[in-house]
């Protein structure tokens, strides 16, 4: 099945978390406009809480409850196929591992193709193990497959790497990267992790702390093997923390990037 | 394996240490009120053959079968809409607490008065009395549903079938077992006492029989013949339904 790429608009006037009990309500976005082309790697980052999840689940439609317009193009082909990349894995824990991506996809697919797809991702030798037997890194995974199992127009991931050790990460990353360009999506992913971004995008959109709004875009043209340069991203760092008007990662994040890439950049001389 | 023979030796021996109290206390007793083991077990045999026993057991299963399923399906459908809607759920909570409450004898004896001494009445009085619990069960089980699976059911476009039986049902399990075996626990009590009241077979109504007639051999006789098919249901169904729902965790 040929996937067809989808490009996206969205157009939030405003999302507001509605005050329950004694919390206050919460306005997670405002004035948030935002247009990705088809198969583009749009990375979104910014400070923890200024509504990156909230923005994936409208485009998702898992949240309707909000002002504002989201479209997709072409629209003749009506709604996307989305494959959703969680920040948790959401495997079903009463499933293996096969079961739980054959579920997602149509109930008379090709078995081979899906055997073809747990082995590319490497959770072939696990497939018939049930959730709770998997690593953290298995189960990223094997999200990672369910997602790709429905051949989607649009991918959209959340933090789907956190919580695992930098190696898992990088490994991870480079699958994610090598499936991309095997089977093109435009990919919406959200992340706080700047050198993540800038490996990883295309296009990396920066949005304010809550109510969120981009606030800074910023196209990375260069080639992918010299993006995790500490010089490159340094110089990123600061153009983007210009154009954004205050710091685009908080303290303690910027802490954990600073030990992975001093663990990832052999570059001394 | 060697555990479970270990299992089944214990087993043995503690059912020969029930038969060898009882067959003592029968012979002590030395009266037609009290008869023993021997003559218990050969009236089974022959009532099975000869008498109604077959005919009475079969009844009252398919009363408990038809009562059983109804409750845990309405019980299940009420217990999930009623954790999805506060409506819903204000709107009945006082009707299931009184049910909860209300003896099953009233139950039986109101539905008898009001629709007769009818096999309907008979189902209905035993759904009844089971499906306010399964009901409380599976409120409490709908309630815990993991909204993070349900995103990812929706965001993937599983519809609402696969949704149900992959993504809510599993989770349900737990619930469901509990409501079955304290349903049925409950169930095989209730039915007795309801085909005594107004049915014209059944174990129940063959009790009521064998009362009368001071029948105490044949009384023990149905009374066991019940308690066993009690426990094959309780370890050649559930039990195993149990294993297999909790294979895939840890």
């Amino acid at each position: 099945m040929a996937s067809v790429t989808v490009a996206i608009a969205v157009d939030i006037h405003e999302k507001r978390y509605p005050g329950r009990a004694r919390a206050e309500p919460v306005t997670a976005l405002r004035n948030l406009q935002a247009r990705v082309a088809p198969s583009e790697f749009c990375v979104i980052t910014g400070p923890s809480g200024c509504g990156k999840t909230t923005l994936l689940n409208i485009v998702a439609g898992l949240d309707r409850d909000f002002a504002g317009t989201l479209s997709f193009a072409p629209s003749d082909g009506g709604v996307p196929r989305i494959g959703y990349v969680f920040q948790s894995p959401r495997l079903l824990p009463w499933r293996t591992v096969r079961e739980n991506i054959a579920l997602v996809r149509p109930r008379h697919a090709d078995r081979t193709e899906l055997e073809g797809l747990l082995t590319d991702v490497g959770v072939a030798d696990m497939a018939d193990a049930y959730p709770a037997q998997l690593s953290g890194g298995m189960a990223r995974r094997a999200a990672l497959a369910r997602a790709f199992a429905i051949a989607p127009d649009l991918l959209l991931m959340d933090e789907p790497f956190l919580s695992l050790d930098a190696a898992a990460a990088d490994r991870l990353r480079r699958l994610l990267l090598r499936l991309v360009s095997a089977r093109p999506a435009t990919v919406l992913f959200v992340t706080h992790d700047l050198a993540e971004a800038v490996e990883l995008a295309d296009r990396v959109l920066v949005v304010s702390p809550a109510p969120g709004r981009v606030v800074a875009e910023m196209p990375i043209v260069l080639p992918r093997d010299r993006r995790r340069d500490c010089n490159t991203l340094a110089a990123l760092r600061t153009e983007l923390t210009r154009l954004a008007g205050h710091p685009i990662e908080a303290p303690d994040t910027a802490k954990i990037t600073f030990s992975r890439r001093n663990s990832l950049t052999p570059t001394k001389e | 394996m060697a555990r479970f023979r270990v299992a089944i030796a214990e087993r043995t021996a503690s059912l020969l240490v029930l038969l060898v109290a009882w067959e003592a206390a029968a012979r002590w007793a030395r009266s037609r009120l009290f008869p023993g083991p021997g003559s218990v077990l050969t009236t089974i045999a022959d009532e099975a053959v000869h008498g109604g026993l077959l005919h009475d057991l079969g009844a009252t299963l398919s009363r408990v079968a038809v009562a059983f399923a109804l409750a845990m399906i309405i019980g299940t459908v009420l217990g999930i809409a009623m954790a999805r809607s506060r409506a819903i759920d204000t709107l009945l909570d006082s009707s299931i607490v009184l049910l909860l409450n209300l003896p099953a004898l009233v139950i039986a004896v109101l539905l008898y008065i009001w629709l007769g001494l009818t096999e309907a009445a008979a189902i209905a009085a035993v759904t009844f009395s089971k499906l306010p619990t399964v009901v409380v069960t599976l409120r409490e089980g709908a309630r815990t549903l993991d909204r993070d699976l349900a995103d990812m059911a929706q965001s993937f476009r599983l519809g609402f079938w696969r949704t149900f039986r992959h993504v809510t049902l599993p989770q349900l399990s737990p619930f469901f077992l509990v409501a079955s075996r304290t349903g049925l626990a409950l169930i095989w009590k209730i039915v007795l006492v309801v085909e005594l009241l107004g049915r014209p077979d059944g174990i129940g109504y063959a009790i009521q029989v064998f009362f009368q007639l001071f029948d105490v051999r044949r009384l023990i006789a149905y009374s066991l013949a019940f308690v066993a098919v009690v426990l094959a249901v309780e370890w050649g169904v559930l039990q195993p339904l149990e294993r297999r729902l909790a294979r895939w965790r840890r």
